[in-house]
């Protein structure tokens, strides 16, 4: 962690102007003005996002791929151009590779079922870190359930550091895939997917990336990355919840089984037999989430126009910012203080549950996350059963984290 | 801060700080566990009973103040209960802390309710309600003997 000393002013970013387009920070909480620090969990949206639903449902709604009405067409054609979009965003090689789930736990449990299904044996090893998301838990454990594969974890030190030479020692020959946190939600902990990648292709291991944290906070180049998998969702993005993101080279997507059935996902259905569609839409059955689409789209365009280094330059001056302060509270331990580290912090306060915390910060106006954060494995590594959580987004600025600081002094007034 | 001064009042923050009859006893006829999946939080409640008589209440588990304070108090007021008074009691403290007051009149003596009320402040703070009955459908479900854990999902 940098000192207080080095930081500075990110002239570029004005926060003031950025959270004007955000309405809902306008709002009053107990007749308190909102401070919201929990975009880690699902961050607020901009108007340009709100505008784009609404005008999907308002002026061009009609199912998509289906109809050949203006209507459908236009909103087909909008659909396919959020695909480019989210393309683009990433640096995927072709819009082919882009595969629209409902959330990054879609995606992944995606792969889990296709690939995962397909590919892997009984007796067949994967690796997750200790760092994960229930998430990128669970799926691997129902294909354990149906197919008998070992789970192997990374383990991390005190500080919340992937330890790469741990996962060194557990690659093998048995290994068939690795699946690891981009971004740790619960620490903000960083982890070091090029060396991750690398390392797993030097044996032919491919590599999905859990990238739901990684996505906000700064720039991401699927290609530079040469990662085989990786998943994220709209919601945290700025986007609406309920769409998602599952980027796949091509060749491996190409090689995939259908992981649900039903329309829109076929070439031709007979009772005898049915063709599957190619990539993408073989994996997109059913009528998706379309004004999520646009919506999707839009905060694309929006976070693009601010600047994913610009925005991730801000974040890093709130974390410091926000360590240097809370630092100056004497009962107050971090959880998690990786070398490197996205705009993440988590703590405890000697003495007081975590939910007590957060009842007491709810009525001071400020939203933070408590409780283990969908992370009950990293908690216990820490032998704890929750942390609170404050996460900052493009919106946020120092005086949030100053309503933090006075609201933890809140805490202890009451609780001594 | 009325509300939360309402809510973690002097008599919860020392139970939550310093619970009694916390550990588990020599004699135990009863127990069970709770789980509050959304945080995390764990009771267990031991009990002993003796001819239709609570002779002994106690707890383990950990959890935010709001519920080692109500695990707390509940295992205090249950000791020389019998069985049909401790379900009597277990309806009014759910309506104490989720219905208003005049639903919670009768049934401790004025004693004892006086005691309890002081978690009717949670009534505030509709997230928190779980906090405070973890440990009674836990204490409920031990003298049902139910081997499965008690959830507040």
């Amino acid at each position: 962690m940098r000192s207080v000393a080095t930081i500075s002013e990110n002239s570029a970013f004005d926060v003031a102007r950025l959270r004007a387009d955000f309405p809902i920070l306008a709002e009053r909480v107990y007749d308190k003005p909102l401070v919201f620090l929990d975009s880690a969990a699902s961050a607020q949206k901009p108007q340009c996002v709100i505008d784009a639903v609404s005008h999907c449902y308002s002026r061009e709604y009609a199912n998509i791929h289906r109809g050949v009405y203006y209507l459908s067409e236009r909103a087909t054609q909008a659909y396919e151009d959020a695909r480019v979009k989210v393309q683009r965003f990433i640096n995927a090689a072709s819009e082919r590779e882009i595969i629209f789930t409902k959330s990054t736990t879609e995606a992944i449990n995606l792969v889990a079922a296709s690939y995962g299904g397909a590919t892997l044996k009984e007796g067949d090893e994967i690796i997750l870190s200790h760092l994960e998301h229930h998430a990128n838990i669970v799926p691997w454990q129902l294909l354990r359930q149906r197919i008998g594969i070992e789970i192997k974890v990374v383990p991390i030190d005190e500080r919340g550091n992937f330890l790469l030479e741990e996962f060194e020692k557990l690659l093998s020959p048995r290994t068939r895939l690795v699946a690891v946190s981009h971004t740790s939600n619960a620490l903000g902990t960083i982890t070091p997917a090029a060396e991750i990648v690398r390392l797993a292709h030097a044996q032919g291991t491919p590599v999905l990336l859990d990238g739901a944290q990684s996505v906000v906070h700064g720039p991401i180049d699927v290609q530079a990355l040469d990662v085989d998998f990786f998943a994220f969702s709209g919601h945290k993005l700025y986007g609406p919840s309920g769409i998602g993101v599952l980027y796949g080279k091509a060749d491996l997507l190409a090689a995939m089984p259908p992981y649900q059935g039903g329309g829109d996902m076929i070439k031709r259905v007979t009772f005898e037999k049915t063709e599957f569609a190619d990539i993408p839409g073989r994996f997109e059955a059913g009528t998706p989430h379309i004004a999520g689409a646009y919506g999707f789209a839009a905060a694309i365009d929006y976070v693009s126009a601010i600047g994913m280094e610009a925005i991730n330059a801000h974040e890093r001056e709130l974390l410091d910012y926000a360590t240097a302060r809370l630092q100056e509270i004497n009962s107050l331990r971090f959880i998690g203080t990786a070398d490197d580290k996205a705009g993440i912090v988590s703590f405890e306060l000697d003495g007081v549950h975590a939910h007590d915390i957060g009842t007491i910060l709810d009525r001071e106006g400020i939203a933070v996350r408590v409780g283990h954060h969908c992370a009950q494995p990293l908690m216990d590594r820490f032998g704890i059963t929750g942390t609170v959580r404050a996460s900052f987004g493009l919106y946020n600025d120092k005086a949030d984290i100053d309503a933090l600081v006075r609201a933890l002094g809140a805490v202890r007034e009451i609780f001594g | 801060m009325s509300a939360l001064r309402e809510l973690y009042q002097e008599v919860i923050l020392d139970h939550g700080k310093a619970p009694r009859n916390f550990g588990k006893p020599e004699h135990v006829t009863c127990e069970s566990n709770g789980h509050n999946p959304l945080c995390g939080d764990t009771v267990t409640i031991y009990l002993h009973l003796d001819d239709g008589i609570v002779e002994e209440a106690t707890f383990e588990g950990r959890g935010c103040a709001i519920s080692i304070a109500s695990a707390s108090m509940m295992t205090e007021i249950l000791k020389g209960k019998q069985l049909g008074e401790v379900s009597a009691m277990f309806e009014r403290f759910h309506n104490l802390v989720t219905e208003d007051e005049a639903a919670c009149e009768g049934g401790f003596d004025s004693e004892e309710f006086e005691k309890l009320m002081v978690l009717s402040g949670v009534r505030e703070f509709p997230m928190r309600v779980k906090c405070a009955t973890l440990a009674w459908h836990t204490m409920k479900a031990a003298l049902q003997g139910g081997a499965e854990e008690v959830t507040t999902e």
